[in-house]
């Protein structure tokens, strides 16, 4: 067979060793644009689990890469002139040149043609002179737009600059640095035994504020030399075409083409935050040799290979996603207490957990967990049984739901007048006995409507009273057209509001202020065109902060998840307001606004938007998003993007097990 | 004819048909029809039924038609599909194509069906799911490894309870077999899919063509709370019912 591979970086490299070594007969040939010792960047990182592919794929090269290895299993935050260790994190790094070098000297060893210097101005001609042609010449692949792959390529994350150091670190370090505009963050970890990597990067507008945009690669240096002076010890940043640039991440539908077919960073890229990039290519070259080997079919080979390494990198990209969005974002968690920061930190992706971090971190967890509980000395349970203290209330834990044991019981829409009532089985507050959260709230639009174990806004037969809402403009097509609101009508429901307020018997009282209903069809622009949309949500607010002492939490859609809707952004401004005019909480929920919305329905779907509304409207939230196990409140509470969690554990057939009664033992 | 009388007179408890219009293939309610009158036991389901390519009181009067004919055995599945062509060629609007579904429900809620009878909606987006809540018993998934189903099952219940439905949502998932003419059913998958492009290389992938990749796949569905699992012949010959059997019986 013969091969012609676009682009000497370590994937394509490595491809043509596998190749090479399967069957000397085939032909392959490298075609790289730069000279053999020229490279840009510095070190690269490894995980321990790609390190058993390397050795299972080519001994050779494992033993050289592994033995130029810097190792370390600590990840350093440095945040508010704090050090914070933590263990138990494997990585390995290795200079970038020396990767390379390792790499073009075995295949040049096995017989690969390699080819520097060596431009490729018109791809599809080679596909007439071999077999397979792979494109593996990184972000701007000159293969994959000869070949009109559908690639989606755009910018992601910070503006960022990779520098090298010569100060030697010992552990992988985040270095978050306060300055007059914004947080500054480094990413940093040594790869050899005289330099490390040290990547700079900080928000489009801290990046202009600071004048980073403006200034010269030497200019750019110096400054960060000043900023991390401390951290760097005296050491220098060094410079290898270390210019400001943007993260380009690519996605493409297809990696193959007839018989030609993308590897590493011209297929997909995923951003530097989680450090998977060369990890991920030479997995691509293994995955590919191998389908090469098993299957004698061109076709059949290339879709098994993507078929194998497609779930692998969307998985990747998806916490990638996350993360960059993380770095993006990290100034709003300045106000976090430093371990609390820290465990955000380590669990941003969500590939963390705190069961996780249990294992490669005990005692990283049980300061964060004896923190929560009021004694970083201490011993305590994990952060969803860390006491909580609502307005007075103290709770016992973080978990509301219906489970023995949770510190709150969810109560099911309460309807403050009889014309609220979504459908005639709705209950009335007015019949309300004690309850733990008594969720008080009225219909509007989406009221009169057949009981929900028939379907949700399905209008009632017969029966029906007339719907009142901010606008007369039925919920779905087929749903009744509700009476506009006039001020004697919003005058009666706000006394309906603080009368059964008055008269509550709860622990917590709820607003619902969301999906729809009454007062979230108020706040929304698809729902209530004109006026100040705020105005009467917030006078039923205050008039039910004026009837009720106790904790009071209103259940906000933070987004409408629908084109002209709210955005997040507006639902943090509204949160806002809400806690300035007396809500102690926030219930997080998102949509149904509208009953043709473009929710995003996955496990924990609502916890970055808690998040969000936690950290920027700086006030508690309640949040839930089908999450099903306690493993999921630990990282959500400990890592502060919510103070409480609804959880949703599916039953277990244990615990008809566990009912079984213990058989008495007689102890001898 | 022959297949759906094996198929009840086997372990099977659902017979399933899909909908395509532009296509050599039958007409999902006149299949179920004919099959109504050749069994007594199992389940009729369209997985899936088009829904916007009739309109909401022809595909009633179909749907109560098989169901009456079968002693009120259909489940109604129904979608938007995924192809244009059908559209094109029903004369119907492709644009609105999930408002009409969900009106549909709506209507097929209003009269005259049964009123235990089960429906099921599918479809991938979030709109999708959400209509699953607002307006189905449960949800059918489209096909695909059973990690490709468990996401779907744990975002369908995260909708479910987002509605505030009570209980849980109904889980149907379906997959291709072909046991025995493995190449020829890879073809029938290819072609019946040429129109996803490349994706159709990876649905002919997912073909289960070993008994050990059935079971596997059924415990996989099984694991992820699948309620009932469909599993579609890629190879058009009765036999494959039989070794279905064996496999499964196994």
């Amino acid at each position: 067979m013969k091969v012609t591979v676009v682009g000497g970086g370590p994937s394509g490299l490595y491809l043509a060793i596998l190749l090479k070594k399967a069957d000397p007969s085939h032909e392959v040939t490298v075609l790289e644009r730069n000279a053999p010792g020229a490279t840009f960047g510095w070190g690269v990182v490894f995980s321990e689990e790609t390190l058993g592919a390397l050795r299972d794929a080519d001994a050779q090269t494992h033993l050289e890469i592994t033995d130029s290895f810097a190792r370390w299993d600590t990840v350093d935050v440095r945040y508010r002139g704090k050090l914070m260790r933590s263990r138990g994190h494997a990585f390995s790094a290795i200079a970038r040149r020396h990767l390379l070098g390792i790499l073009q000297r075995r295949a040049h060893g096995l017989g690969v043609d390699l080819r520097f210097e060596h431009e490729v101005p018109d791809p599809v001609a080679l596909t007439y002179e071999c077999d397979l042609l792979v494109g593996a010449d990184g972000v701007n692949s000159t293969v994959r737009r000869a070949f009109g792959f559908e690639a989606v390529v755009e910018p992601q994350g910070c503006p960022y600059v990779w520098f090298g150091t010569d100060l030697v670190l010992d552990a992988f370090t985040f270095v978050f640095k306060q300055t007059e505009h914004g947080l500054v963050q480094v990413h940093a970890y040594p790869f050899d035994e005289h330099t490390s990597t040290w990547i700079v990067e900080c928000p489009e507008p801290v990046w202009r504020g600071l004048g980073l945009h403006a200034m010269s690669e030497q200019e750019s240096i110096a400054f960060c030399e000043r900023l991390f002076a401390e951290e760097l010890e005296g050491h220098r940043l060094l410079s290898n075409r270390s210019l400001w640039t943007r993260f380009q991440r690519v996605r493409n539908r297809t990696w193959h083409r007839e018989n030609v077919v993308l590897l590493g960073d011209a297929a997909h890229t995923a951003h530097f935050s989680i450090g998977s990039g060369t990890k991920l290519a030479m997995e691509d070259s293994i995955g590919l040799a191998q389908a090469l080997s098993t299957h004698h079919a061109m076709p059949a080979a290339l879709l098994a290979y993507e078929l194998e390494r497609g779930p692998v990198v969307e998985r990747f990209q998806s916490a990638a996603d996350d993360s960059a969005a993380y770095f993006g974002r990290v100034g709003r968690y300045a106000d976090l207490a430093p371990i609390q920061f820290g465990f955000n930190l380590l669990t941003r992706s969500g590939r963390v957990s705190h069961a996780n971090m249990v294992r490669r971190d005990p005692d990283f967890v049980r300061v964060l967990d004896g923190w929560l509980a009021g004694s970083a000395r201490g011993i305590a349970p994990p952060p969803a049984f860390a006491p909580l203290t609502l307005r007075g209330l103290e709770l016992p834990n973080r978990i509301v739901g219906e489970l023995p044991g949770a510190a709150l019981t969810p109560s099911p829409f309460t309807a403050v007048s009889p014309e609220g009532r979504i459908s005639p089985d709705t209950p009335l507050a007015a019949d309300a006995g004690e309850a733990s959260i008594l969720r008080l709230g009225h219909a509007g639009a989406r009221g009169a409507t057949r009981p929900r174990a028939e379907g949700a806004d399905l209008p009632l037969r017969d029966g029906a009273w007339e719907l009142l809402a901010a606008a007369a403009k039925p919920y779905a097509p087929w749903s009744a057209v509700p009476r506009a609101m006039g001020e004697d009508d919003m005058a009666r429901v706000r006394d309906d509001f603080a009368a059964a307020a008055r008269a509550a018997r709860a622990q917590v009282l709820e607003l619902d202020f969301s999906h729809g209903y009454l007062l979230g069809g108020f706040l929304s622009p698809l729902t209530n065109p004109s006026g100040d949309r705020l105005r009467f949500p917030l006078e039923v607010l205050e008039a039910v902060r004026g009837e009720w002492d106790g904790p009071l939490s209103v259940r906000l859609s933070v987004t409408d998840w629908a084109p002209r809707g709210n955005t997040v952004e507006d639902g943090v401004r509204t949160a806002r307001e809400l806690a300035a005019h007396g809500a102690d909480l926030i219930h997080v929920v998102a949509g149904q606004t509208v009953y043709n919305a473009r929710p995003d329905y996955r496990r924990g779907y609502l916890t970055s938007l808690s998040d969000r509304v936690r950290s920027e409207a700086k006030v508690p939230t309640l949040v839930g998003g089908h999450l099903t196990t306690l493993d999921e409140a630990n990282t959500i509470i400990g890592a502060g993007r919510a103070d409480l969690c609804l959880l949703e554990i599916p039953p277990s057939h244990l615990e008809a097990v566990a009912a079984e009664p213990e058989r008495a033992v007689a102890l001898a | 004819m022959d297949w759906a009388r094996r198929a009840d007179g086997g372990p099977f408890t659902s017979l399933g048909v899909l909908d395509r219009l532009v296509y050599d293939s039958y007409d999902p309610f006149a299949a179920l029809a004919a099959a109504a009158a050749v069994t007594e036991r199992a389940k009729l389901v369209t997985m899936i039924a088009i829904g916007p390519l009739r309109n909401a009181a022809m595909l009633a009067k179909q749907a109560q038609s098989v169901d009456r004919l079968s002693d009120g055995r259909l489940v109604l599945g129904l979608a938007t599909g995924a192809r244009r062509d059908d559209y094109d060629a029903a004369g119907a609007e492709h644009r609105t194509r999930g408002r009409v579904l969900s009106e549909q429900l709506v209507h097929l809620r209003e009269d005259g069906l049964r009123q235990d009878m089960e429906i099921l909606v599918g479809g991938t987006s979030g709109q999708a799911i959400q209509r699953m809540a607002r307006h189905g018993d449960g949800y059918v998934h489209g096909g695909g490894p059973p990690r490709a189903f468990a996401r779907a099952a744990a975002a369908a219940r995260a909708a479910w309870s987002d509605l505030g439905r009570p209980g849980r949502p109904k889980l149907w998932g379906q997959g291709y077999f072909a046991l025995g003419g493995e190449e020829a059913g890879e073809a029938y998958l290819r072609d019946y899919y040429a129109f996803t492009g490349p994706f159709a290389e990876r649905i002919a992938a997912g073909l289960l063509t070993s008994g050990r990749a059935i079971k596997d796949f059924v415990r996989g569905y099984a694991e992820a709370g699948c309620d009932e699992l469909v599993l579609l012949p890629a190879v058009a010959d009765p036999e494959q019912l039989d070794r279905l059997a064996e496999v499964v019986a196994a």
